[in-house]
């Protein structure tokens, strides 16, 4: 549900980058999303297409670069990818830290 | 032509919870947002809580709602200050929210702020309100497979209450299960037991007053060490 206020601060963004480009059509919005971020892709992908209606972003696709969930461990330095979100460091039972896939950014803006 | 942007999608929303998180530390207030999903007992815990702390603490309440002003009602007959925030059909709070709502209380008088977001185990995960911690409230009647399938919200919380405990004689719920992964989802998270309706009260609920008021001395204490 939150994919509105999501795909409301993506058009905002991209669109203030288009045009402080002087860009008149924004064609593709990259977006880097972490894995252990609650985006849920076609929700966001349709209220992007409806808001984007009649602004430079109007028929712009989202291009969604997803990445994975790493974390450090505490204790011991290990860098591991996450698949299940268990936090405990599997080599020394140490706590893990996550480094990436938090992520929700706008990256780029492809535009004419 | 291609635009480098790298910006956060939510950095409007964090930049005024900054903006709060800020004015919170300076007024020496513990900020609470309480999360879970609707029917969780969030408003029964809410007014237990007011009851045993009604003593210790000044606490201020912001309701979070879709459309109605049904648990503000409740915790006024507590005699806490409450401001209830419609929005109008919005799955979760946001930072500019509670800004505006702080202007409708008399925060130089108040130690704590209890804010209940919409009912939700998605949404109000992602939108940092300017808290200094985040609750979240799982009651045994939703099933123990909750934490797992709505990681975020357990993993942003500082403290997860197992509510209507006086239930689980009745239903199918795990409860090592559910204190095991919440705990490996998000290791060092204080867990509370709770029934907040019934007559055998569980002890957890006093625990998690007293955590209450921990976390409120250690936000007063940190702002005197600051100033000396």
């Amino acid at each position: 549900m939150h994919e509105t206020a999501l795909a409301e601060g993506i058009l905002r963004i991209a669109t203030d980058a288009a045009a402080n480009n002087n860009a008149a059509r924004i064609t593709e919005v990259g977006l880097i999303i972490g894995q252990m971020s609650g985006v849920e892709t076609e929700a966001l992908e349709f209220a992007f297409r409806f808001l984007a209606k009649g602004t430079l972003a109007d028929g712009a696709q989202l291009v969604i670069e997803r990445k994975p969930l790493v974390a450090r461990c505490d204790r011991c330095g290990r860098q591991t990818h996450l698949s299940e979100y268990n936090f405990f460091c599997p080599e020394c039972g140490g706590v893990l830290k996550i480094i990436s896939g938090r992520e929700m950014q706008v990256a780029y803006v492809e535009a004419d | 032509m291609e635009i480098e942007v790298m910006k956060d999608i939510l950095g409007e929303n964090d930049t005024v919870a900054s903006e709060n998180a800020a004015f919170f530390a300076a007024k020496k207030i513990f900020v609470l947002n309480i999360m879970g999903s609707p029917g969780s007992g969030k408003t029964t815990l809410l007014e237990r809580t007011l009851e045993l702390l009604a003593d210790k603490l000044r606490i201020g309440v912001i309701e979070g709602d879709l459309f109605t002003a049904k648990d503000a009602a409740r915790i006024e007959k507590h005699g806490a200050p409450v401001v209830q925030i419609n929005t109008a059909g919005g799955c979760h709070l946001n930072a500019a929210m509670i800004r505006k709502a702080l202007g409708k209380m008399d925060t130089d008088n108040l130690d704590v702020i209890i804010i209940e977001n919409v009912g939700n185990l998605v949404c109000p995960a992602e939108f940092n309100l300017g808290e200094t911690a985040k609750a979240v409230v799982l009651s045994v009647t939703e099933g123990e497979d909750k934490p797992m399938k709505y990681p975020l919200m357990f993993k942003e919380a500082a403290a997860a209450v197992i509510n209507k405990t006086d239930l689980l004689p009745y239903v199918n719920f795990d409860r090592a299960a559910a204190e095991h992964d919440i705990a490996v989802l998000n290791p060092g998270i204080n867990i509370f037991g709770a029934s907040c309706t019934a007559v055998e009260k569980d002890d957890g609920i006093e625990a998690w007053c007293m955590w209450i008021e921990e976390n409120y001395r250690k936000v007063s204490e940190n702002f005197s060490a600051r100033q000396e």
